[in-house]
């Protein structure tokens, strides 16, 4: 029988691997696979960002879950009374300015689509990155809506809103230690704008990484888990104000 | 020409980023380390100071001079607190666990080092805050390592309730952020940097108990967070969580309607797995340890894997129990009762498989086996006090007598520490190059294990007699009388111990500078750490990745050249 | 060293056992009806246990030397372990620790489940830094209302307390220090707090509830022996918690009538 046997040995160009004879260094902690020429494995990278949020998330939640009990037992509590040797309940709702806190909300959703729209912005240029870096290849210049210095600005509207919804309270003679559920209305407010601020100083850091000319695909990873933490904060919120709204 | 990466695992120049604000893991661990032995000497100095005063009350002591009622208290409440976060739950889980989590599943650093390096920081910003509440006027708060409010809530109940409480909470809540830092990274870690052929199944259980330690610390450490929140706000902003209408000294407080049992139920939700943090990495290092020095596997790997993850999950429904005698309802007491004696079950199985372990082995008594046989024997004795209290009608005479202060120092004080004190035998080794002396480490041994079980094993004693726990003298109650005599041997037993642990430092460090050299394997161990040069380079393994094959236990395997098998040697066992 | 092990948890083992059973230091004598079982309960917990920690301990001193590593000893037997073993064990302890609850939870159940029976002898404890006072409604049947505003420690038991003078039903409330019971009768006990939260332990009664400011808690025991009894505070409250304590007088109740009736005279 005939057989067609083809001795045609194929160079295959080794990228990355100098040295000879000693077996290839493949940097796998650090996020260095895939390319094995040093080159940092970005895919890898967000992989790991993203699962380190997920779990950085349990905390937070945990924190809300701990408020939120507390919330909702003293609300039933009774106390007892020494004048008339009896259990009382003294819950008084507090008067929430609804206007002022759904206009805050709308804000946080916009923040949140815009949020999402930079989030995707990046990925595209993180996606041309090696497209551009080709010499000789132009893409022209990318000159797209700043999706992300919106967010930020919306991000500190919803906080002036917050703040400002804070001194209607107080002008409504609703102050941190005025009652029980004043109390928890600051508590659970404050905490959750901490913890946004706290998304908007990263959000910043990513800006300003931008101008420093990091690496896109480096400035992807920092947005693209910014954004999901911006998602998780906006619907945090959603929750915080449903609980201080229908279990006033 | 392999690129230069301009990722953090360059090795770093200059003594700084070396060695303070090193992003190396092993650097990270041996920090975290190095400061819970200095607090672990704060806090025997503390307790030093309080079983004498305990039976010389009116003792005038050098250096400190005469310990009034109240600083007997500000003694108790720092030793605890000390005692329990920056000891217990550093050590273990984030000295060894930083050190040694990475190499023993294949990784060259754990998953984000900038972030572990602020954990430490943090956490070293968290000690010095609670040191500092010494210094400040008034001193320490007196209201134990439990705060319960009100009590840890009013300023004027007591001396050291002003500034030294806030700053006792602030410490706690800064000691949770880095917690939870350090969480992530473990988490994380686990999940996304293990070698190829490293399954979560072929883990040593090391790993494993440090994982599930901080998935514990994950959950529990965000309420203990919003516990302190509240405590602060009740303190100083005149809101009323915690706080009902008191009158203290005759002077009402401007507070109304909160809830002492709120403070309970928040810090007993995080105070029990706590307790499980601070023991479950001392039962990896007892499996690992009993494994090695027996040439035999651990006795039902994934029985004790999920052991360990059944204590977690159980560990978060048991805080009741802590809250037996609060006021609480008597049915949420009955149900949190069965869900402890629930909890009992998974440990005893830990021990029965450590038994099996011994079964049928060929031991070897270097002084890391020595610890963990000591651990063991530890775990039996403060774990058996446990079903006492864990019946609601028998916590009636036991809950707040010494019984209790038994029970917990016998399981956190002793056998936590006899799983570092195997866990440091063991890996000094490794960390250091050299040996510590044999000699020395089982004259410690002894001397601890003799010692610590004439300390705490009498206090069953005394809190079945009925003497309170949280006294500073026992002159005010006849019935006490007589237990004078059990306290005084309590005492000395204490002095006599606490003297001991020098020998243990004293070789420690003298060993690390002049010990003789150690190889690179001298345990003969399998696990991954032990297949790498001494101490281990900046990337843990020297440019190569490992490889997996088996997992951890493989000694003593029928036909297998040497009675041990890495896990990194292709050749050998069967798959599993 | 295997040897050495041995001995030193064996020996462990035995003085720990030894003072128990010995009962060298042990539970004061009960003296209410519900010691008895909760003695009882306590002996089968403490028996059970003690054969545990006996057979563990010694078990594993046995094991550390029988396979102690030695030219000769036998070979290693490589096993990962034994799934039926596992399930037996697990079971086997399932069993012992919950049945060892349910046995003890009828006990708790009638402590604490039921209020007291009509007829109890009503008794208010409050406790405040560093002292109890004994509350007792008097001939209504009432306790007077009490108000954070008047309690005055310097200024005697009524002060302390708070007592409102001005309303009727405190008119003949009994403030001491002291408490006073008649033997064999049930006492309904309400216990408040004024500052931080205590304990009222009595250990002869095996009687103990935290006191907690903003609760009135009430239980119920019945003391069964003429006698004098010690209360100790069994929660810290601050730097006197160590002295806070009191006195019951048991007494007949033709006693205890009369000292109700002396108190009542002095008001």
């Amino acid at each position: 029988m005939a057989t067609f046997s083809s001795t045609v040995s194929t160079q295959v160009p080794k990228i990355g691997q100098g040295g000879g004879d000693r077996p290839p260094h493949i940097r796998d902690g650090g996020g260095d696979g895939g390319r094995g020429d040093g080159f940092p494995d970005y895919g890898r990278r967000l992989r790991r960002a993203r699962l380190g949020l997920a779990v950085a998330i349990a905390p937070i939640v945990m924190l809300f879950v701990s408020f939120t009990s507390a919330y909702i037992v003293r609300q039933g509590l009774p106390t007892f009374d020494e004048r008339s040797s009896t259990y009382v309940r003294e819950w008084i709702p507090v008067n929430l300015p609804l206007a002022l806190l759904l206009i805050n909300t709308g804000l946080l959703l916009a923040s949140s689509i815009t949020a999402e729209m930079a989030r995707r912005q990046i990925t595209r240029q993180a996606a041309l990155a090696p497209v551009r870096s080709i010499p000789g290849v132009s893409l022209g210049q990318e000159t797209g809506f700043p999706w992300l210095a919106v967010t930020l600005v919306l991000g500190g509207g919803f906080l002036t809103g917050q703040w400002m919804a804070w001194r209607e309270l107080a002008d409504r003679g609703f102050y941190l230690a005025t009652s029980a559920s004043s109390s928890f209305v600051y508590l659970l407010t404050a905490t959750h704008a901490i913890h946004l601020a706290g998304g908007i100083l990263v959000l910043l850091y990513a800006a300003g990484t931008s101008l420093l000319h990091k690496p896109v695909e480096a400035r992807r990873v920092v947005v693209d888990v910014t954004a999901w933490y911006w998602h998780f904060m906006f619907l945090l919120w959603v929750y915080v104000f449903a609980l201080l709204w229908f279990l006033r | 020409m392999v690129a230069q990466d301009a990722h953090a695992h360059a090795a770093p120049q200059g003594f700084v980023r070396k060695y303070i604000f090193s992003l190396d893991h092993k650097v990270i661990g041996l920090q975290y380390f190095f400061l819970a032995l200095a607090a672990v000497f704060v806090g025997m100095f503390l307790s030093l100071l309080m079983r004498v005063h305990m039976i010389w009350p009116t003792a005038v002591l050098p250096l400190v001079g005469e310990i009034k009622p109240e600083t007997y208290l500000q003694l108790l409440t720092m030793h605890g607190t000390i005692m329990v976060f920056f000891v217990l739950t550093t050590a273990p889980q984030s000295g060894f666990g930083n050190y040694f989590l990475p190499i023993q599943i294949g990784a060259p650093d754990m998953a984000f080092p900038v972030l572990n390096m602020l954990s430490f920081w943090t956490t070293f910003v968290a000690f010095v805050v609670i040191l500092a509440a010494f210094f400040v006027t008034g001193g320490a708060p007196l209201h134990g390592w439990t705060g319960y409010a009100p009590l840890s809530a009013l300023p004027s109940a007591g001396p050291g309730e002003q500034l030294g409480a806030d700053l006792w909470i602030t410490s706690i809540a800064i000691f949770c952020v880095a917690s939870l830092m350090g969480a992530l990274n473990f988490i994380t870690t686990t999940l996304d940097l293990r070698a190829k052929g490293m399954t979560m199944f072929r883990m040593p259980l090391t790993c494993w108990a440090w994982f599930i330690t901080a998935i514990l610390g994950l959950l529990a450490f965000g309420v203990l967070l919003s516990a302190g929140i509240l405590l602060l706000l009740d303190r100083n902003l005149g809101t009323s969580f915690y706080v009902p209408l008191v009158v203290v000294n005759g002077q009402v407080m401007g507070h109304k309607g909160g809830s002492p049992l709120l403070w309970q139920h928040l810090f007993w939700f995080f105070g029990h797995p706590e307790v499980y943090i601070a023991i479950l990495p001392g039962m990896g290092v007892a499996s690992q340890l009993l494994s090695t020095f027996a040439r035999k596997p651990i006795f039902g790997y994934k029985a004790m894997v999920y052991a360990i993850m059944a204590i977690a999950i159980l560990g978060f429904v048991v805080w009741g129990h802590h809250m037996f005698m609060s006021g609480m309802s008597p049915y949420s007491a009955f149900a949190f009762s069965i869900m402890t004696m629930c909890i009992g079950v998974p440990s005893a199985i830990k021990t029965f498989n450590w038994l099996g372990t011994l079964l049928h082995a060929r031991i070897r008594f270097q002084t890391p086996m020595l610890y963990a046989i000591g651990f063991v024997s530890l775990f039996v004795s403060g774990g058996l006090s446990g079903p006492f209290l864990a019946q609601p009608v028998l916590d009636i005479p036991l809950h707040d007598t010494a019984f209790v202060v038994g029970h917990f120092h016998l399981i956190m004080g002793v056998a936590a520490i006899f799983g570092m004190f195997a866990g440091t035998y063991y890996w000094v080794p490794k960390m250091f190059g050299r040996m510590m002396n044999e000699t020395w480490g089982r004259v410690h041994f002894v001397l601890t294990l003799v010692g610590t079980y004439c300390i705490f094993m009498p206090m069953h004693y005394l809190g079945m007699a009925g003497q309170p726990r949280r006294y500073s003298q026992f002159t005010e109650l006849a019935y006490l009388q007589h237990l004078l005599p059990l306290n005084q041997f309590i005492t000395y037993a204490a002095i006599v111990t606490i003297g001991a642990q020098f020998i243990f430092v004293i070789n420690l460090f003298w060993s690390i500078f002049k010990g003789p050299k150690a190889s690179d394997n001298p345990w003969e161990a399998t696990t991954l750490e032990w297949t790498t040069a001494t101490p281990p380079p900046h990337d843990n393994f020297g440019g190569h990745t490992p490889v997996v094959y088996h997992g951890p236990y493989e000694f003593s395997v029928p036909g297998a050249p040497k009675d041990y098998v890495m896990q990194t040697d292709p050749a050998g066992v069967a798959a599993h | 060293m295997g040897l050495a092990l041995l001995v030193i948890i064996w020996l462990i083992t035995f003085f720990s056992t030894y003072f128990f059973a010995a009962k060298t230091w042990w539970l004061p004598n009960g003296v209410s009806t519900a010691a008895p079982w909760i003695d009882s309960q306590f002996g089968l917990t403490y028996l059970l246990m003690g054969i545990v920690f006996v057979a563990a301990q010694g078990a594993l001193g046995w094991l550390v030397w029988k396979y102690r590593d030695r030219p000769g000893a036998g070979p290693v037997r490589y096993s990962h372990g034994n799934t039926t073993l596992e399930a037996l064990w697990t079971g086997l302890t399932a069993i012992l620790f919950i049945g060892l609850n349910l046995m003890g939870s009828h006990v708790w159940a009638s402590e604490r489940f039921a209020p007291a029976q009509a007829g109890a002898v009503p008794v208010e404890v409050t406790g405040m830094q560093f002292a109890w006072y004994f509350r007792y409604p008097g001939p209504d049947g009432k306790y007077g209302r009490t108000e954070a505003s008047l309690m005055d420690p310097s200024a005697g038991s009524e002060g302390a307390v708070g007592l409102d003078s001005a309303d009727p039903a405190a008119k003949d409330d009994v403030v001491t220090g002291t408490m006073y019971l008649p033997v064999n009768r049930e006492v309904d006990l309400s216990l408040r707090a004024v500052d931080v939260i205590h304990s009222f332990f009595v250990p002869s009664f095996r009687f103990k509830q935290d006191a907690v400011p903003g609760l009135d808690i009430h239980m119920h025991f019945t003391p069964t022996q003429i006698g004098e009894y010690e209360i100790a505070c069994a929660e810290l409250c601050g730097l006197g918690h160590y002295k806070m304590h009191g006195m019951v007088h048991v007494v007949s109740q033709e006693d205890f009538d009369k000292w109700l009736a002396a108190r009542e005279a002095e008001k």
